[in-house]
């Protein structure tokens, strides 16, 4: 099944939906409202694609925008198809879950959460998954600042105006000594 | 048999009701010798009753990511090393493949035989990890031995092929870092000769073992549809009866002119999908990577084993979804280019993220012991769950 | 005690490290890479247990070498301390590989990497490399039984030989 032949046939399902046709090379994708991926993807599990392989976030700052990007492969038709959610950036954004259809979309939702910051509507357990529970910021964000300290470790191999952390004159404050 | 039997829940039920303890929450990990490295299971045990058993990943989070986005593409290549370090070459050989698709680049024929026939042999040492592991895991010490002897063997070919034993920045984008020479070709020979039967020692010393069998079938089963629902891939999917390698199904690099079987569990101790299934699944695409490497290993073709690539790869904008087949399944790499040097983005799926999502639902009512046969036949690598 | 038999003098502490030295028993404790490498020091071809120090111990409670093989990350390292602290004393530390000696290829934009397990817990050997060979890393439990063999032994620690207090 060809990209075109999927997208004509999800835009004869959902009339009055905008799918747009995101034309980058080498793999196409198709854009969509937020509200409608859900449906979608079940639509598409009715066609036989019947593996979600992987959730991905994607931050751009010049457009203002945070994308969602899924991959949904199919064993029959040999091939996988790629929609996107594109989202306004910002704290708070929020997306509905795939939970109800996947089980796997747990773990995926959980990680794009936690380096992207996007919240999924509806997910049973929305918790960072990578980092601790306590860390602060999205990493994937393109203006993530890695911190100085996290739990009195100094993260930085070299602090910009004084040399190696945690060397003497700057004592760690976990370190210990026979 | 060690799980509760779950066609009469009832009648166990009633049995183990008098008996009932308090439950007791146990911390597995992230120091522990079953974890295969830093993963953490919070089990919720009840006596040897396992109620339920939460994953919590992360202790290894080295922010592959992250790093990506800040280097040009040949140097993401030393972190792809580092994702699944069982089988380096195999993620070296996803990245560039994925790299190459971007930039429209034919890599020669030389090439492409040296990453099969390296890549196979990379399978073939990883499976052997897995096979001995999970020996040890089921207090076998003898496989654990067996396999790194074996393995040994192959890390002394890559040693030679490309200097190192472990992480090896050996497969470029556009070719190879360094050519085979014939000494190394007549290595890899006699290591298929030395190798071809030990597969059928160590299922007769394992695989066909009495007390192997009654650990491993009928435990830690998962059927099609779970498989589905958690999109998992490789060995998972084999061993639950379906047939799908993207070696055969999808093929790239020069798969599709080599002639080899693609293995599937048959439940033929047990149940269809249980430990037992993905173990001999393993144990026989050993044997089938054999047989490529001997397809190819006399014919590579004459010519240069790197295609004509400046030093720094520049993609054009755009973006890529690929999927290669590693031993531990299907690795995705999702990048982003914006026309510059360094990726914008690169997203890395690796297959046993959800292999270890899987864990929970496997656990409910099983016995402690049979949850680390579990979770050792899924042959997980930590690296490459929490990137 | 009759005159046939053999009499050797020497001293405590010799007699002491001596035991040490050759029962050093390592931590099952692998968090990346370099515990592939750690795992294939011990097994066939390079046998750890020829320098006496083969004997992995899953607690650390029965453990007195920690080997920290792998790259630390900042989730890990309060549980590489408290597994430190449960070891009982005397108690040795190697590094393992460039990640937990200073960050390894991971020191420039490694949020969530420990740039050096020294920064929580004190180390007695560097081990260089990415990964080290398991050559490398007998190596290091080599030059670490020779600092333990030149130990002085704190005489408080020693007060049941003598059976009065120092």
């Amino acid at each position: 099944m060809t990209f075109d032949a999927i997208l004509e046939k999800i835009t004869a399902r959902f009339p009055g939906v905008t799918f747009t046709k995101g034309e980058t090379k080498p793999d196409p994708f198709i854009a969509l409202p937020k509200e409608k991926i859900v449906d979608v993807v079940k639509y598409l599990n009715e066609l036989g694609f019947e593996s979600l392989h992987c959730i991905s976030g994607v931050d751009y700052p010049k457009t203002n925008t945070t994308e969602v990007v899924y991959h949904v492969a199919s064993f029959q038709h040999r091939t996988t198809v790629c929609l996107k959610v594109i989202l306004p950036r910002g704290d708070g954004q929020s997306i509905p879950t795939l939970c109800g259809l996947y089980r796997g979309a747990n773990w995926l939702e959980r990680e794009v959460f936690d380096m992207n910051g996007v919240t999924f509507e509806g997910h049973p357990d929305m918790r960072r998954i990578l980092c601790p529970e306590d860390w602060v910021g999205y990493p994937l964000k393109k203006d993530y600042v890695t911190p100085d300290f996290y739990k009195g470790m100094p993260v930085p191999l070299y602090f910009a105006d004084q040399g190696e952390a945690g060397d003497p004159g700057q004592p760690s404050p976990a370190g210990g000594g026979h | 048999m060690a799980t509760l039997d779950t066609e009469q829940p009832l009648a166990k039920h009633q049995a183990t009701e008098n008996l009932r303890t308090d439950e007791l929450l146990l911390n597995m990990g992230p120091q522990h010798p079953s974890t295969h490295g830093v993963l953490r299971v919070i089990v919720k045990t009840d006596g040897e009753i396992v109620k339920a058993a939460h994953p919590e990943i992360g202790y290894l989070h080295r922010c592959f990511e992250k790093h990506s986005e800040n280097v040009d593409y040949m140097s993401v290549m030393p972190y792809v090393d580092r994702l699944d370090y069982l089988a380096s070459m195999n993620n070296e050989q996803g990245f560039a493949i994925a790299v190459e698709k971007m930039l429209g680049l034919e890599v020669p024929r030389r090439a492409e035989y040296i990453r099969v026939i390296i890549a196979e042999l990379q399978r073939i040492a990883s499976h052997l990890m897995a096979f001995g592991t999970y020996g040890l895991d089921l207090g076998a010490f003898t496989a654990f031995m067996y396999g790194f002897r074996d393995r040994e063997m192959i890390l002394d070919i890559f040693e030679s092929v490309c200097g190192a034993r472990l992480l090896y920045n050996y497969m470029w984008i556009g070719g190879v870092a360094r050519d085979i020479t014939p000494d190394q070709v007549r290595m890899i020979k006699s290591f298929c000769e030395y190798f071809k039967p030990k597969i059928d020692e160590y299922n007769t010393l394992v695989s066909y073992n009495k007390i192997f069998i009654e650990r491993t079938r009928d435990v830690g089963v998962i059927d099609l549809d779970t498989c589905k629902s958690y999109g998992l891939t490789g060995v998972m999917l084999r061993a639950a009866g379906f047939k799908w390698d993207l070696r055969k199904d999808m093929p790239y690099s020069i798969y599709k002119e080599l002639e080899f079987d693609v293995p599937v569990g048959n439940g033929e101790q047990g149940t269809l999908g249980d430990c037992w299934d993905r173990h001999i699944v393993r144990m026989r695409e050993m044997a089938q990577s054999v047989r490529i490497i001997e397809q190819l290993i006399d014919g590579i073709p004459a010519g240069p084993s790197r295609g004509k690539i400046g030093k720094v790869p520049k993609p054009p904008a755009g973006e890529h979804w690929s999927r290669t087949e590693c031993p531990r399944g299907e690795l995705g790499f999702y990048i982003v280019s914006d026309g510059s040097t360094n990726p914008y983005r690169v997203k890395c799926k690796s297959p046993c993220f959800m292999n270890v999502a899987t864990l929970n639902d496997l656990s409910h009512g099983v016995m402690v012991s049979d949850l680390i046969a579990t979770l050792g036949s899924f042959d997980i690598v930590l690296g490459e769950v929490d990137r | 005690m009759s005159a046939s038999d053999n009499l050797v003098l020497t001293t405590v502490d010799d007699v002491v490290n001596w035991g040490r030295v050759n029962s050093l028993w390592p931590l099952t404790f692998g968090l990346a890479c370099c515990a592939i490498e750690m795992m294939a020091t011990g097994a066939a071809d390079y046998d750890l247990e020829r320098f006496g120090c083969g004997v992995f111990r899953a607690t650390p409670r029965q453990a007195d070498l920690m080997i920290v093989a792998g790259t630390v990350t900042l989730k890990m390292a309060t549980r590489i301390r408290t597994l430190y602290e449960q070891m009982p004393d005397p108690k040795w530390v190697i590094s393992m590989g460039s990640c937990s000696n200073k960050g390894g290829p991971y020191w420039h934009e490694g949020y969530h990497v420990l740039k050096g397990v020294d920064r929580i817990i004190p180390v007695d050997i560097y081990v260089p490399g990415c990964p080290p060979r398991p050559e490398t890393l007998l190596e290091a439990v080599m030059l670490l039984q020779k600092k333990i063999r030149v130990q002085q032994n704190n005489a408080k620690a020693f007060e049941f030989v003598r059976g009065v207090p120092a």
